[in-house]
């Protein structure tokens, strides 16, 4: 049984099922509560979670965002009942660390993961496809480096307890969003009172559907960066079909349910300045294909007890408080008073991005085992 | 003469960017060690769509997969 189930998740219809059902639930997280084509964003969300923590203090994000709990925790769920929990750890984690941090700065100057890429164009708003170009560009790069014999090295099977961290580390995070506790006057944990930060689908939601995601996400192995990445390397459209279905099914449940706004300048929590949405994300996408998976496989992975992987995603987490604590996070368009202001990142973020591009360059140039 | 290819520990795509490697050097059978399910499906989609015949062992929690044309 657990085995005919497995061949299903591993089929092209079992990964556009699932990438339908993504494109479904993000929709409904927002009509739910969460921000405006904000249904689901794991570089936000993570960002969020760093802001409540207090890793910084920008007070519009600032959440600890249950969905990505759900992500984690479903994933280990799915790994355990299909017995594909396996602590492993030790590929280069400092450098899988770095990826992660410039990943995040990147994602935060076009202001979303590739997720968010989807669900911004599917909700209308057209500054995504600058976005997605970026990110095909990236891990275009990526793969010219796979090809020519990058590679971070092999993982160790290791102790159990190793998988167990990040999941245990969720429920740390649940246990902090449930309580609320606040560690000292004017301190964490700190939920926004206004902006993107203040807007949620009930807890209860939010987690069910985290969950449900994280579920199917570590079955089917869904990931956008590797969608694109496979049809580059290898003609391979099996993800891609996955990728594709999570848009159209976004865009069809926008329509359905009135979210669906076509647009380019001013629209919800994202900027117009064409050249750094598209250097943004150029940086975050070579960034994956360097490390191997979106952030939101990187989730998944963690989940199953992949150390390397939750190392990627302490490297966003911080990589949010830097981002914000140094100014280098996108800023949206505004209408203020009827008058357009039109958003993008200070000289800061613009420094940041060309430092990230020039230091995975050399990532991608220095770790490469010799082809024959 | 057959050949060997250790993936074990390697993340995606490797095991299946060196699997491919080796179908293009033409030796079978091909014997492909993975540690994971998810490189196991992945090599096994990519071999049998260059129109190998795939057939997989599990030798403690790691897998063979011999390819075959």
């Amino acid at each position: 049984m657990l085995n005919r189930i497995t061949r299903f998740f591993a089929s092209r219809w079992g990964i556009i099922l699932v990438g339908a059902l993504i494109g479904i639930l993000g929709p409904v997280l927002q009509k739910l509560g969460n921000p405006p084509n904000m249904g689901i964003c794991v570089a936000c969300f993570e960002r969020d979670i760093a802001g409540a923590l207090g890793l910084h203090r920008a007070n519009i994000v600032q959440y600890i965002r249950p969905e990505i709990i759900g992500f984690v925790l479903g994933s280990t769920i799915a790994a355990l009942i299909f017995r594909e929990f396996k602590a492993r750890a030790g590929s280069a984690p400092i450098v899988r660390f770095v990826l992660g941090a410039f990943a995040m700065i990147g994602a935060l100057v076009f202001l979303g993961c590739p997720w968010r890429a989807g669900f911004r164009l599917a909700g209308g708003d057209m500054t995504a496809l600058t976005g997605l170009l970026g990110l095909v560009i990236g891990i275009w790069i990526g793969v010219l480096f796979l090809r020519t014999g990058y590679n971070l090295g092999r993982s160790q099977k290791t102790y159990p307890a190793v998988g167990w961290i990040m999941p245990i580390l969720m429920i740390g995070l649940l246990l902090l969003l449930i309580f609320h506790p606040v560690f000292s006057e004017g301190g964490p944990i700190f939920f926004s009172e206004k902006g993107p930060g203040s807007l949620h689908a009930p807890l209860l939601v939010s987690l069910g559907i985290g969950l449900l995601i994280g579920f199917l996400a570590q079955r089917t192995r869904f990931c956008t960066m590797g969608a694109v990445r496979d049809v580059i390397l290898m003609r391979d459209f099996h993800l891609f079909s996955g990728l594709l279905a999570f848009i159209g099914f976004a865009f069809l449940t926008n329509l359905l349910l009135g979210q669906f706004k076509l647009g380019y300048m001013a629209m919800p929590i994202a900027h117009s300045s064409l050249l750094w949405n598209i250097l943004g994300m150029l940086l975050a996408g070579l960034a994956y294909a360097l490390a191997g998976g979106c952030p939101g496989r990187q989730l998944f992975l963690s989940g199953e007890g992949d150390g390397d992987s939750a190392i990627f995603v302490l490297g966003m987490i911080t990589g949010a408080g830097i981002a914000h604590n140094f100014s280098l996070a996108g800023k949206g368009d505004a209408i203020v008073n009827g008058v357009f202001q039109m958003g993008g990142i200070s000289s800061f973020g613009m420094i940041a991005v060309l430092l990230g591009l020039v230091v995975c360059l050399a990532i991608g140039f220095t770790m490469r085992q010799k082809v024959a | 003469m057959n050949t060997t290819v250790d993936a074990r520990g390697l993340s995606c795509p490797q095991p299946v960017i060196m699997a491919q490697k080796a179908i293009d050097g033409g030796n079978f059978p091909i014997e492909v060690y993975v540690d994971t399910v998810t490189s196991r499906e992945n090599v096994r989609r990519m071999a049998e769509r260059l129109g190998c015949k795939v057939e997989i062992a599990l030798q403690d929690d790691e897998f063979k997969l011999v390819l075959t044309k």
